[in-house]
């Protein structure tokens, strides 16, 4: 089968989504597909219609890949695509959208408050915030709403932190929410076609855990899958994992970012197209559930496909 | 590219990553990533003007002399140029180096010298000799973003000495080696570029350079003076290096014709006292056997036309253009509290923000107008210091794109500026849980950007 990957972009986490689309260029290799790889810049849409590919491998993260605007042109284009559908991108990448989705689906995620800097800079929402700190508590974390990875996050552990932090998260994206901080283990559950992997946790090295490189960087985070939790523990964390998977409309795979605190998971966020790289999380989870990465792209291939047939 | 057909190595499982991680070395732990390398990818899109690298100017290098002497060297001299050579170097390079270093007044031993690949290699040798784990190691603050992973990979614990505008604060040097003294150590060495730093652009005052030499020599203590840029002077008096000061008894001398002629012959040197380089021309041999022959026949050729001054003129006088271009822009697009240096030589200018801003999270910002620079952590060991400063490039581009790229950077900055004051203006009503704490008009410089903040002291 001809499969167009589509890697690289503008977004920030090119350097991710170029390793990302290196893997499964190879993986699609093996498989015995015949590849065409393309750095999506201007002139993918040129690219796509000279290769008349069969499907594209989206292995791209964050703003322009992993946000429904690659998907919705492959949708034009009449290409069917791997991963979650345009909606769901769209859900996904916007973490104040999907945690009103998550809320309405009766998800567990922990409270919050958005703002457009518009907020700030026209209407004097800086008079707000006082109030707002007092519900959430510090320290709060402070996340510019669209974004992937870790960039831009920032905790606030007191008031005189928050406008530093505000001003960061604002860099990313012109909307952030203040989040309440949740103590607990740091979990992600990548789902597979609506089934749940193993669960990985991630237990950082020390320093900050918010660290962007730390996630990238073999050795600086150490993750343990499939995590060691109770029965309950762990029927708890997929449940929460699956709801939110469900409420933000995904298909074929995704990563759904939690915290397990002594009352039960909370989910952060769900990465519609998570990293695929040597370190990423899906291929760990995969591989504790017995699949080796050949088989998980196959099968994200597959499923793409029978999503596809299925529209009329 | 991606239709050439090639094969990649079979993938990596978690259970390899896991053995790998069992065999790696304890330095690896430390050594860190460039800093913030996924931005910097970004940086690298052609559309992006990019004030990030440390480019020299290459497009004036004359294409013609270029040819002629590579082709000279092809035809007279094939079976050396193609042939390893000492690893010393040859006698013919080092007597370039010795020019090179005569124009600054500098006359070294032809036998204290060693070309290495790159000034980045000396630096690499001297640590690989000198510095066990655990070992302290001195250098400037900020200081040359490439020389922190060096010193990371051998386990120094680096300590860094604050600079203001006449370079390292020697008495801030002797405090902390008077505070070493009392817990029974000593750094191994203290690393500066005093000229024309990189990342600050300031230069060390004479008085601070023979406070710095005479320290060295009451206390039998080694400096790597790394000289990069101290023949690119484009205002000022000249001022001698520490190397001349000293006459190479303390001083270890790093040099390079990356600025002066080209990076990518990867030719640099080192200069030490014989002991110290017996065992840099052993870890030479370990390392690489020897640097490049046919970029050293190049070199030769190059010098035998006797017009790298000239050439080195032509350079200052593009520079010190791009430079009043830059500061011009400075002055123009940056906001009333930003802060920079104005250096009168070498690539860079370092400019500071209000301590509100964190460059990294601007860098996201800036990449979105495409345009790029370092962020001032990069030139701190402690990632938490230079968080609100920038390195400004301003010999890699034209004057067109540093007014546009300047321009571009100011108009973020702005826009989080007035951010900044409207998050902290704002003024809830009396008794309400309201406001943070800061008022925007005394936000406070940050203390871990000395540069260009506090005065020079009156003792120099």
């Amino acid at each position: 089968m001809k499969v167009a990957v589509l890697k690289g972009g503008r977004s920030l986490e090119r350097g991710v989504s170029l390793r990302s689309g290196a893997r499964v260029e190879d993986a699609l290799e093996r498989l015995g597909h015949e590849t065409v790889a393309i750095d999506a810049g201007g002139d993918l849409v040129r690219r796509l219609a000279a290769a008349q590919p069969e499907i594209a491998f989206v292995a791209m993260h964050g703003l322009g890949g992993e946000d429904g605007t690659v998907q919705e042109l492959l949708e034009i284009l009449g290409i069917p695509f791997t991963g979650p559908p345009v909606a769901a991108c769209a859900r996904c990448i916007d973490k104040v959208l999907a945690k009103h989705e998550l809320r309405g689906a009766g998800v567990p995620t922990p409270d919050w408050f958005a703002f457009n800097e518009t907020a700030f800079r026209e209407l004097g929402a800086g008079d707000a915030l006082g109030g707002l700190e007092q519900r959430l508590g510090f320290p709060l974390v402070v996340k510019p709403s669209r974004g992937g990875s870790a960039l831009g996050v920032k905790f606030a552990a007191d008031r005189s932190e928050v406008p530093e932090a505000l001003v960061s998260a604002f860099s990313y994206d012109s909307r952030v929410l203040l989040e309440r901080f949740v103590e607990g283990r740091e979990v992600a559950v990548s789902v597979l076609g609506g089934e749940a992997l193993p669960v990985v946790e991630a237990i950082p090295g020390g320093g900050d855990r918010y660290d962007f490189e730390a996630r990238y960087e073999i050795g600086r985070t150490d993750f343990v899958c499939p995590a060691e939790l109770g029965e309950g523990e762990a029927a708890a964390v997929t449940g929460a994992a699956l709801g939110a998977y469900e409420a933000l409309g995904c298909a074929g795979f995704s990563r759904v970012d939690l915290i397990l605190a002594d009352d039960g998971p909370q989910v952060l966020e769900v990465n519609a197209i998570p990293g695929l790289t040597d370190t990423s999380l899906l291929p760990q989870a995969a591989e504790a559930a017995g699949m080796t990465f050949e088989q998980l792209v196959d099968r994200i291939l597959d499923l793409a496909l029978s999503a596809a047939s299925a529209v009329p | 590219m991606e239709e050439t057909p090639h094969r990649r190595r079979a993938h990596t499982r978690s259970s390899d990553l896991a053995r790998y991680a069992g065999l790696f070395a304890a330095r690896t732990g430390v050594m860190r990533s460039s800093a913030m390398r996924d931005l910097m990818a970004v940086t690298a899109r052609p559309e992006v003007i990019s004030l990030a690298g440390g480019l020299p100017d290459t497009s004036t290098f004359p294409a013609a002399t270029f040819a002629a002497q590579m082709t000279r060297i092809a035809q007279e001299s094939t079976a050396e140029a193609l042939q390893y050579g000492p690893t010393e170097g040859f006698a013919e390079t080092v007597d370039c180096i010795i020019e090179v270093m005569g124009a600054e007044g500098m006359l070294p031993d032809p036998d204290d010298v060693i070309v290495t690949t790159g000034g980045q290699q000396a630096i690499d040798l001297i640590c690989k000799t000198l510095v066990d784990p655990g070992d302290v190691v001195v250098c400037e603050a900020p200081t040359y973003p490439g020389a922190v992973p060096v010193f990371c990979s051998y386990q120094a614990e680096t300590i860094q000495i604050d600079c203001d505008e006449d370079g390292m604060r020697i008495e801030d040097l002797e405090a902390v080696l008077a505070r070493l003294d009392g817990e029974g150590r000593r750094p191994k060495f203290v690393y500066s570029v005093p000229s024309f730093q990189n990342p600050a652009g300031v230069t060390m005052s004479l008085e601070r350079r023979r406070r710095l030499v005479e320290l060295a020599r009451r206390r039998e203590l080694l400096v790597v003076e790394d000289n990069p840029y101290g023949l690119l002077r484009f205002g000022g008096e000249p001022l001698p290096p520490l190397y001349q000061l000293d006459g190479g008894d303390f001083v270890i001398y790093v040099g390079t014709f990356s600025k002066i002629l080209s990076p990518g012959i990867r030719l640099g040197w080192a200069v030490a006292p014989p002991p110290v380089m017996e065992k840099i021309v052993l870890g030479k041999q370990a390392s690489d056997l020897c640097t490049s022959t046919l970029t050293q026949h190049f070199v030769r050729e190059y010098f035998s036309e006797r017009r790298w001054q000239e050439y080195i003129a032509d350079l200052i006088g593009i520079y010190r253009g791009r430079r009043d271009t830059m500061v011009a822009a400075l002055r123009e697009h940056f906001p009333a509290e930003a802060t920079w240096t104005e250096p009168e030589g070498g690539l860079f200018i370092w400019a500071t923000l209000p301590e509100y801003i964190d460059t990294s999270d601007l860098l996201a910002k800036a990449l979105r107008e495409d345009v790029a620079f370092v962020p001032g952590q990069a030139a701190y060991v402690d990632e938490s210091r230079g968080r609100s400063s920038m390195r400004l490039n301003f010999s890699g581009v034209g004057d067109e794109e540093i007014r546009e790229g300047v321009r571009r950077i100011g108009r973020v900055i702005a826009e989080q500026v007035d951010l900044y004051k409207a998050l902290t203006v704002a003024k809830g009503p009396e008794g309400s849980p309201g406001t943070p704490g800061r008022e925007a008009e005394d936000v406070p410089v940050d203390e871990g950007a000395v540069l260009p903040f506090r005065k020079k002291e009156s003792t120099g």
